[in-house]
């Protein structure tokens, strides 16, 4: 038997349910639903956060107050009704272990069902894992190791009160409190998160890495990560998300930001497997993030994400080259099925001299999802000698689906150097008639033209992530990916 | 005391609606184009002059052109001597001319026809009966009426070329549409609007020319419906090489059946704002859609390619091709957009554009954009922002042709593919002598 022909895979991945879909019922502490400043004030104080840290949550709220939501985007849906929403849950048990034994076995077990074991992570690949449950940190591993380095690694509530001339200092410089309406949102009511910061001349000796998970019905997740590189240093940050499978949508409005001083470089991977919806589009995650990251002089950032989650994606991890000679790289693949939207890409903004970037991206789309890159390439009148590849290309899998690209290219000096490719295709018959004429079954060679189309960022993944990128596109493709 | 740009716009607007209302007082209210153009008021009335906050406007602002204090009618008729104007004809050929002077019909420049085929005046075509069942079925009927500048012109549009092909007609001889502004008025607006109904299998080339005589302002805002019959072949060339003080906001609206063939060349070389709107609609199987266009400018000049192919059906191609040379304080834009819909499997949509910024003020912006809804097609864009090769250069000089010259050549031999489409040699060899020109070079060989 060997007629497996892309209908049957579509058929596939349309009935394919969400087989991360379950639900961890840990004893939660929820604040009412609702936004306003007595809610912003309750959450800095439970918290209990210094007076400037709720003045900043202020100051963001009633910014956002002001702001309306942005319709830009190439995606449709409900609008999420911001006064029905609970800003707060923790869970109840104060999170402090020493062993994992000590760890709510429940929520030891909802680990394990994904495949990411606490034990697994730490014996096998020597992961600090800062584990975000719902919003507060419940177990951050080999803290000891890094502490001897120097580098802090903790969550960004441990940070505001250990660590707080640093937050001080660098948080919303990167993405200020009212660059956007979620990043404002974020800013008032930022649940918790992770901080790190690699001192000067220190090349972090493992990936640092924080599983987001959203758990509690009804309650968005604002997550803030601040990543601080200083003079020289270089970290590798991983990023992954499962969520349970759940009727009513979710929002999901993070933000993230990342500074490279001079000579630092950065590496920030996701993978985002957020519950896309049912088959018929119904439920799912709204991922509304706001990602951005400063280059000093010589620094480097690296943006890599795979995509395969979430009912609406908004997403575009955006570097300021704004030291000479600085880099910045953004490799992505974006999976979407049954009626998901995505609208990512990137911004690559070059303010310094000699500043370099590449932008990496393939959309894959099946059902009836749509897919949109939309990036911005744009090169200030200071910039000489800047240089920029661009190249999207998009894979269509059945006639329901759409896939889109708005490439946005501003070239402001004559020494600028920029390339910008795009395709669109789909799985060639050809291609499948020649892997078959060789043994292959066509299951397997549609599999190995999607590795082969995705391949490029795949490789851009640290390898143990790269295994659960595989194992996440599977879910959303699956029977294509081998 | 600065105004504001609001109310800038607000003055013109309204002063351009009173002119309406003065122009309605004068014109058969009785008419079936009476309530397009009533319609069409009413909806610029309500949209107003686009801002930069449209995406479609992102890159190109109307201030400074809305500024002026414009008149819609010329109170003069103003004429001029054909020797004044020969340059600006492509007069080594002989052709058909449809010529209009501040915005109404010369009868002494122009050579019309009505033998066989109609080539002759809007202004005849909307009042006589005869032509009422043409204009009944394609007057009006692909331009966008959302959108306001369009509505603006249908709103005035009066006059005009008005060409109609019938079946199997080949057109022996390309015909040419020139709109000059004498200058007479201190600022003039120019509403031309054109109908070109190309029947089956017909034929025709047609040149089209926008040419501001002095140094006053002018305004153009042209819309031009083009509709190509099965098998039909269009070869439509625009030239823009008009003064600083000049500006053109053309929409050019094609619809076209099955296997026809249409092709237009955009050669923007010339005036203040460019702004180009360019829109195939497809509206059969086997259609061949190209696109291409030569942009060289410098000084505070501003270009705005603005493209859309729509893609309905399956099996269609479209080609895009548009270059760019900016040099000086100039600024450049092209939007390119290619849709193709869930019924147009079998699609070849390519797109390309390539730039050369030489001006150390000079800037681009792109955005080629694509949107599919179809698995089974071919589409691909691509856009590059670059600078002459170095190594091409020094080849070159090494062999002692100086730098200038050096220089110019690799810029044209950048251009040249588009030209290599241009069916009349005449044409080709002017626009050669123009880009030489703009390049300020005499080349020793004719390009």
């Amino acid at each position: 038997m060997n007629k497996y022909t892309e209908i049957e895979l579509k058929k596939e991945l349309e009935t394919k349910e969400y087989a991360y879909g379950f639900y961890t019922d840990i004893e939660s502490d929820t604040f009412a639903v609702g936004l306003n400043e007595g809610i912003v004030r309750a959450i800095s104080l439970k918290k209990n956060e210094p007076e400037w840290m709720t003045d900043w949550r202020l100051e963001a709220f009633r910014a956002w107050e002001k702001m309306i939501e942005p319709e830009w985007a190439n995606v449709q849906y409900v609008k999420p009704n911001f006064q029905n929403i609970s800003y707060y849950s923790s869970p109840k048990k104060k999170p402090e272990y020493n062993s994992l034994d000590e760890v709510d076995p429940e929520l030891l077990d909802t680990f394990k069902r994904l495949g990411i074991s606490l034990d697994e992570q730490k014996i096998l690949s020597g992961v600090a894992v800062d584990v975000v449950m719902d919003s507060t940190s419940v177990a951050t591993t080999y803290k000891k190791t890094l502490a001897e380095k120097g580098i802090i690694f903790c969550s960004i509530s441990e940070a505001i009160q250990e660590h707080p001339e640093l937050v001080k200092k660098y948080l919303g410089t990167v993405v200020p409190q009212r660059d956007n309406f979620y990043a404002a949102l974020n800013s008032a009511v930022f649940s918790d998160g992770s901080f790190c910061y690699i001192p000067k001349g220190i090349r972090c000796p493992m990936e640092l890495s924080t599983y987001f998970r959203i758990n509690q019905a009804g309650t968005g997740q604002f997550e803030r990560t601040l990543v601080i590189a200083d003079e020289g240093s270089y970290v590798s940050y991983l990023e992954g998300c499962t969520a349970p499978s759940r009727d009513e949508n979710q929002l999901h409005a993070a933000v993230v930001e990342l500074i490279a001083m001079d000579d630092a470089e950065i590496k920030y991977s996701t993978v985002q497997n957020w519950f896309p919806g049912d088959k018929e589009g119904k439920g799912g995650v709204y991922n509304f993030v706001t990602k951005r990251g400063l280059c000093e002089k010589r620094a480097k950032i690296s943006w890599t994400q795979v995509e395969t989650g979430s009912a609406i994606t908004w997403k575009y991890p955006s570097c300021i080259l704004k030291g000479d000679d600085s880099i910045g790289e953004f490799y992505s693949i974006a999976v979407t099925n049954n009626y998901q939207q995505a609208d990512t890409g990137t911004k690559m903004i070059h303010l310094g001299k000699n500043t370099r970037s590449t932008i990496i991206s393939k959309g894959i789309s099946a059902g009836n999802s749509q897919n949109s890159y939309r990036g911005l390439v744009q090169i200030s009148p200071r910039a000489e000698n800047a240089r920029n590849f661009s190249q999207c290309d998009s894979l269509l899998m059945g006639n329901s689906c759409g896939a889109h690209t708005f490439p946005y290219i501003e070239a402001k000096n004559k020494t600028a150097q920029i390339e910008h490719e795009a395709t669109t295709s789909k799985i060639g018959e050809d291609q499948v008639f020649y892997c078959n004429q060789r043994g292959i079954p066509t299951e397997k060679a549609i599999s190995l033209i999607v590795n082969g189309f995705t391949r490029e960022v795949l490789n851009k993944l640290p390898m143990e992530f790269a295994v659960e990128a595989q194992k996440l596109l599977e879910i959303s493709l699956e029977g294509s990916v081998g | 005391m600065t105004l504001k740009p609001e109310t800038i716009q607000m003055e013109l607007k309204e002063k351009l609606i009173a002119s309406y209302m003065a122009f309605e007082d004068r014109s058969d209210t009785s008419d079936h184009v009476h309530n397009i153009r009533k319609e069409a008021i009413q909806n610029f009335e309500q949209k107003g002059f686009p801002t930069k906050k449209e995406e479609e406007w992102k890159y190109t602002s109307l201030n400074a052109l809305l500024k002026t204090d414009y008149s819609v009618f010329p109170k003069n008729e103003n004429s001029i001597e054909f020797k004044d104007v020969k340059k600006y004809f492509i007069h080594e050929i002989d052709s058909f001319k449809l010529v209009f002077i501040d915005g109404v019909y010369s009868s002494y420049l122009s050579e019309t026809t009505h033998d066989g085929m109609d080539i002759c005046l809007m202004s005849a075509a909307l009042s006589k009966p005869k032509y009422k069942m043409v204009i009944d079925s394609f007057y009006n009927k692909i331009a966008d009426n959302s959108e306001s500048l369009s509505s603006l012109n249908t709103a005035f549009a009066s006059e005009g070329a008005y060409i109609v092909i019938p079946k199997g007609k080949v057109v022996s001889k390309p015909i040419q549409i020139l709109n000059f502004a004498t200058g007479n008025e201190a600022a003039l607006m120019l509403m031309p609007r054109n109908l070109i109904v190309v029947g089956e299998n017909a034929h025709v080339q047609i040149i089209e020319r926008h040419q501001s005589l002095s140094e006053n302002e002018v305004l153009t805002n042209s819309v031009t419906e083009i509709f190509a019959n099965k098998r039909a072949i269009v070869d439509y060339y625009k030239i823009q090489n008009d003064m600083l003080s000049a500006s053109l906001i053309d929409h050019t609206y094609i619809s076209q059946k099955q296997e026809s063939r249409c092709t237009v060349h955009t050669f923007s070389f010339g005036g203040k704002l460019t702004r180009n709107n360019l829109n195939f609609y497809h509206e059969g199987e086997h259609i061949d859609s190209t696109l291409k266009g030569v942009t060289i400018i410098g000084d505070h000049q501003h270009v705005d390619q603005h493209t859309l192919v729509a893609h309905n059906h399956p099996n269609c191609e479209s080609h895009q091709d548009y270059k760019g040379i900016f040099s000086e304080q100039s600024t450049g834009v092209f939007n390119g957009k290619i849709i193709v819909k869930k019924e147009a499997q079998k699609t070849n949509a390519f797109q390309q554009n390539n730039n050369i910024l030489t001006g150390d003020k000079a800037s681009i912006n792109t955005k080629p954009q694509l949107e599919i809804f179809a698995d089974d097609v071919k589409c691909s864009h691509g856009c590059t922002i670059g600078q002459l090769d170095k190594k091409a250069l020094f080849y070159l000089r090494s062999r002692g042709i100086p730098e200038k010259e050096a220089k110019a050549l690799l810029m044209y031999a950048f251009a040249h593919n588009v030209l290599d489409t241009v069916k009349i040699p005449e044409i080709q060899k002017r626009i050669n002598k123009i880009i030489a020109s703009k390049l300020g070079v005499q080349l020793g060989f004719d390009l």
